[in-house]
């Protein structure tokens, strides 16, 4: 328990990183099963008649991408095979980049009969947060006249039709934390009564249960696990499946240090008490 | 007047967002528009302000060599480069093969990245160090946390395999989220959402009036 009692965090540190890399090299391929959740988001999806526009919202940046991108990718694939349009937004500051990229990486070499302006846009970016969502209920075309790339959005032919919210069969939405699910839910599924499915950060997901329950949110993706196991649910391996090894271990790692620090505060107090 | 207008504005604008959630009628609904495209344009001006505050307060810092002052160099340097750059390159800033999307993909978002992952290994140091158990409520939430976080990864499946599927950790897991975790959960957002609609009428009736001038 000495040892214990001194032990230099870095050594800590190392573990994690073994911990994490190593699984990442040589994978376990460990079971996964698909939660209910999950198979909620998959069921909704599925719901959604095909060639309809959906409206994605993509509420995260960089530092999110291990949770948030594997989610996006198999989202958009799920949408693309059941031939919707896409309506993209982006409420987080640093997030447009990263999002057109993933987009365009997906439809550019899976989806390459999908053409931009028609199948698909990136409005992009607009500060407001909750405002922007009350705007969105407004006019869409008026609260985002240009895309990403500063492009018209009346001349586009996506966007033909496409007034408010009604517009919508569902808003499928990937999110960090605010503005995200939660602002979803209260400023627009509440008020316009859009079907939405969320997926969010790990860390955040019990914050979302009560609105799973209460049926405003129709499914549920947690972190990477909620990914790994909709790729599962997708006959996809992507790379939050690959994923679930490292974090399976660090998961352990981290239950353990939990254990090993109580028992030495206990052995620790026992000896000065004697 | 110096108060009363400002607290009229408020209210008039309170009441105008409330009651476009009731009233369809063009005679609400056209001045709650106009509020909320107003309030758009105020927040994309917060970023021209908050660019102009973080170059006052870091060139400030760095005349008065206070500590770290050679950071604050390199923060200015990089904001300044970021806005030249998209500047120059003007509304096609953000196409692919721009610098400006050189700079977000190579260094902003690996930079990003990078600060969240040192999360995992200051984690592990923290459970190791600071998570201690002294009371009956922390030992239930350890044990709560250790389920939920094991049970969420496949790992848990395979050890607990063996087990029938109540007990099994991904079931424990889902009843923590589902049933207590839940209605904890929903008991604060009620309470939050009372208190923020008894803060709205406080601030729209002005008896809240701290958003003035900081006094009660």
């Amino acid at each position: 328990m000495t040892f214990l009692e001194k032990l230099d965090r870095r050594w800590i540190f190392l573990a994690v990183g073994l911990l994490v890399l190593l699984p990442l090299l040589f994978p376990l391929a460990l079971p996964l099963f698909v939660t209910p959740p999950v198979a909620a988001f998959v069921k909704a999806v599925d719901s959604i008649p095909d060639g309809s526009k959906v409206l994605m919202s993509c509420d995260y940046d960089p530092a999110s991408i291990p949770e948030m991108v594997p989610m996006t990718r198999t989202a958009l694939r799920h949408l693309l095979d059941k031939r919707c349009k896409l309506v993209i937004t982006v409420l987080w500051t640093g997030g447009p980049g990263l999002v057109d990229r993933v987009v365009r990486q997906i439809i550019e070499k899976e989806y390459p009969d999908r053409k931009y302006g028609v199948d698909f846009v990136n409005l992009g970016y607009k500060a407001g947060d909750e405002a922007v969502m009350l705007a969105m209920g407004q006019g869409i075309v008026n609260t985002f006249p240009r895309d990403y790339q500063g492009n018209d959005t009346r001349s586009m032919p996506i966007m033909n039709g496409v007034r408010d919210y009604s517009s919508f069969p569902m808003l499928v939405n990937i999110s960090a934390g605010y503005p995200g699910t939660k602002e979803w839910v209260q400023q627009v599924q509440a008020r316009f009564h859009l079907p939405m499915v969320a997926g969010v950060t790990a860390v955040s997901a019990p914050e979302y249960y009560p609105y799973l329950q209460s049926h405003q949110l129709l499914g549920l993706l947690g972190g990477m696990a909620g990914a790994a196991e909709y790729e599962k649910a997708r006959n996809e391996k992507g790379s939050a499946t690959r994923g679930m090894d490292a974090q399976s271990l660090a998961h352990y790692f981290v239950a353990l240090c939990i254990l090993l620090g109580n028992l030495v505060q206990w052995t620790k107090s026992r000896r000065t008490v004697a | 007047m110096k108060r009363e207008v400002p607290l009229f504005i408020t209210a008039a604008a309170g009441l105008l967002i409330i009651l476009s959630f009731f009233v369809p009628h063009q005679i609400v609904s056209v001045p709650a528009d106009f509020l909320q495209q107003t309030a758009l344009i105020l927040r994309a001006f917060g970023f021209v302000l908050g660019g102009v505050n973080v170059l006052l307060v870091n060139f400030d810092a760095i005349y008065k060599r206070q500590p770290g002052w050679i950071y604050k160099v390199v923060l200015v340097a990089s904001l300044i480069a970021t806005v030249v750059i998209g500047a120059v390159e003007g509304r096609g800033f953000l196409n692919p093969g721009t610098r400006s999307k050189w700079i977000y993909d190579n260094l902003y978002a690996n930079m990003s990245a990078t600060m969240f992952a040192l999360l995992a290994f200051f984690i592990a140091s923290a459970a190791f160090r600071a998570f201690r158990i002294r009371t009956l409520e922390a030992g239930l939430l350890a044990v709560a946390a250790i389920i939920v976080m094991l049970g969420r990864v496949p790992l848990s499946n395979l050890l607990t395999a063996w087990l029938p599927e109540w007990a099994r950790l991904q079931a424990l897991q889902e009843w923590i989220l589902n049933v207590p975790q839940n209605a904890s959960k929903r008991a604060i957002l009620m309470g939050a959402a009372l208190g923020v609609m008894a803060t709205g009428l406080r601030v729209i009736l002005g008896i809240e009036r701290t958003y003035l001038s900081g006094e009660e």
